[in-house]
């Protein structure tokens, strides 16, 4: 598996972790301009390190969705052309706007990655990739309705949390459902679980189909 | 075809162009920054990307502002329920208290004692007197409940309506505490909420000078003076506050006058700017532990809550005038 450009592994205080080059976003460890990005607080981070291969590479256009306060988001602006940030709560935006003013590739919306149309007037199309972190019900849905920003080969790159679709069912029979709902507009290139770092979660790569 | 968000927006407006951004919709996308260069809305992808971001960054920060806002209705509604709800607790653990004086010969007269009356019930009527629990049950055969059973029923309705109280306080200091994190910090969430329920929304509170803030709920005090919250019903909700309760009753005045000052200062802060700053609490402790030093070398005393009430909030305070912002702007140190 290769690293998107802009992706490394670097030394901070003896251990090799994953790094990118940028402002610090969320208090991470700094060492000559390359800061750490922590996997257990990143799925796509968490993924990177468990050698899937994404498919994103550097100055990648990308069109993430559920950008939270930033965390992750901050870091693929720090390697990628252009990042769309949607996150529908206005109580991250303070911090994904600190983290978009520190950037000139970061793009932050206000807007409810349900609801494509809201945003196709801004978000442009034939993107390389879309990484999701929703954690809302009908992840699948949501990966479906924003395939449309995605070029022919670009990249569906995927965290489906189980609780979030129902907590009562086992994740197995949740992640079966949603792949099965995915593969209406997708094909499934890679799935996997992301546990212990993340519970519950399966990462997903998919592209259009 | 729909239009990118740039179409009819100068560009080098970034306000107009954040209003495009967050009213505008399309059915689907395209290739904007090349549409966009071709239109001559920029030079090139860089400058497209440079005016995108920031009409970006200006519509998601006035749209989360302006969410947020929103959320204050959601506090003064939940506050005004939470109210109601323990308002009525009281007045049914009355009635409760009253009736059950009537059949059983004791006396309570708070939610405890409903509470009481509950777990006897519950535990099968222990006592010898005393609701017992198979007279709560529903009565299969549709013959009409006991005393007994519509009593405890009464008594376990206020139980359950005490604990909604509970439910909803924990709403109210989560929504005040993101609608107005200053005026939370330094009111107290609950009361927050209620200065916001007085003055009807963040923004009207946030333009009132503190001298009406000061004696904001001076009628709707009477609730909270009945339930032994509040020191009299002719002062503001402000005097509910624990630095003016714990003041000396001489001093409560000048310890109110002083608080309202701040928090006019914090609601401003909140409705204008939005960001913490502690040094606002700072600024309060220093200002009450002055006040509260005053006149006696000991501090004002912290029993002083059951005193006798000050009679007057509008008495002559010389030092305490660079705090009162009558102009809406915060004091000199702000
Ligand atoms: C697990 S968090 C994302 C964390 C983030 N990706 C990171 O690693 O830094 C999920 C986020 O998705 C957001 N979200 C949930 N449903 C959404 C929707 N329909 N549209 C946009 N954002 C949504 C939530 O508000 C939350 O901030």
């Amino acid at each position: 598996m290769t690293l998107p450009e802009g992706v490394a592994y670097r030394e901070f205080d003896g251990a090799e972790r994953l790094a990118t080059r940028g402002t610090p976003a969320y208090g991470e460890p700094v060492v000559d301009g390359w800061r750490v990005w922590d996997a257990g607080r990143s799925k796509l981070g968490a993924m990177f390190d468990a050698g899937i291969d994404t498919g994103l590479s550097g100055s990648d256009g990308v069109l993430y969705l559920g950008a939270a306060n930033g965390t992750t988001a901050s870091h693929v602006a720090d390697f990628a052309r252009v990042v769309y940030a949607v996150e529908f709560a206005a109580r991250p935006m303070d911090d994904l706007l600190d983290a978009a003013a520190a950037r000139e590739t970061l793009v932050p919306l206000l807007n409810d990655a349900r609801q494509p149309d809201t945003y196709a007037h801004v978000v442009e199309n034939g993107l390389d990739a879309v990484v999701q972190d929703v954690a809302t019900r009908g992840q699948a849905q949501v990966a479906l309705a924003n395939r449309q920003f995605l070029a022919d080969d670009g990249r569906l790159v995927a965290a489906l949390k189980a609780r979030s679709e129902d907590v009562t069912r086992e994740p197995g029979a949740i992640f079966g459902d949603a792949l099965a709902e995915l593969r209406e507009g997708y094909e499934v290139l890679d799935t996997r679980r992301l546990d212990p770092r993340h519970d519950d979660h399966l990462a997903v790569v998919a592209r259009p189909r | 075809m729909s239009e990118g968000w740039f179409a009819g927006v100068e560009p080098d407006d970034p306000e107009a162009g954040a209003a495009a951004i967050r009213d505008g919709r399309a059915d689907a996308p395209a290739d904007w920054p090349g549409l966009a260069v071709e239109a001559g809305f920029a030079d090139d992808s860089r400058e497209y990307y440079a005016r995108l971001r920031a009409a970006a960054i200006e519509a998601a920060r006035t749209a989360a502002a302006e969410r947020e806002r929103a959320d204050d209705r959601q506090a003064i509604h939940a506050v005004r329920a939470m109210d109601d709800a323990e308002r009525t607790a009281n007045e049914l653990a009355e009635r409760v208290a009253e009736w059950s004086a009537s059949r059983y010969g004791e006396s309570g007269t708070d939610v405890e004692y409903c509470r009481e009356l509950v777990r006897r019930a519950d535990a099968g009527g222990v006592a010898a007197e005393g609701p017992d629990a198979s007279a709560t049950a529903p009565t299969a055969d549709g013959t009409p409940p006991t005393a007994d059973g519509a009593l405890a029923g009464l008594a376990a309705r206020v139980v359950e309506l005490d604990a909604e109280a509970d439910r909803l306080r924990a709403f109210v200091e989560h929504t005040a505490g993101a609608v107005a994190p200053n005026l939370a910090a330094l009111a107290g969430p609950v009361l927050g909420a209620r200065l916001l329920a007085l003055a009807g929304s963040l923004e009207s509170l946030a333009k009132k000078p503190s001298g009406t803030i000061q004696v904001l709920g001076a009628e709707e005090a009477l609730f909270a003076h009945l339930r032994g919250a509040a020191p009299s019903p002719k002062h503001g909700v402000v005097y509910t506050h624990e630095y003016v309760r714990s003041t000396r009753p001489e001093e409560r005045g000048s310890a109110a006058r002083a608080l309202a000052g701040k928090l006019a200062i914090a609601a401003r802060i909140d409705y204008y700017a939005g960001d913490r700053r502690p040094a606002l609490e700072r600024e309060l402790d220093e200002r009450i532990a002055r006040i509260q030093a005053r006149g006696d070398g000991s501090g004002g005393g912290t029993g002083a809550t059951d005193g006798p009430e000050s009679n007057g909030n509008d008495e002559g305070d010389g030092d305490d005038s660079g705090d009162r912002p009558a102009d809406g702007r915060p004091p000199g140190d702000g």
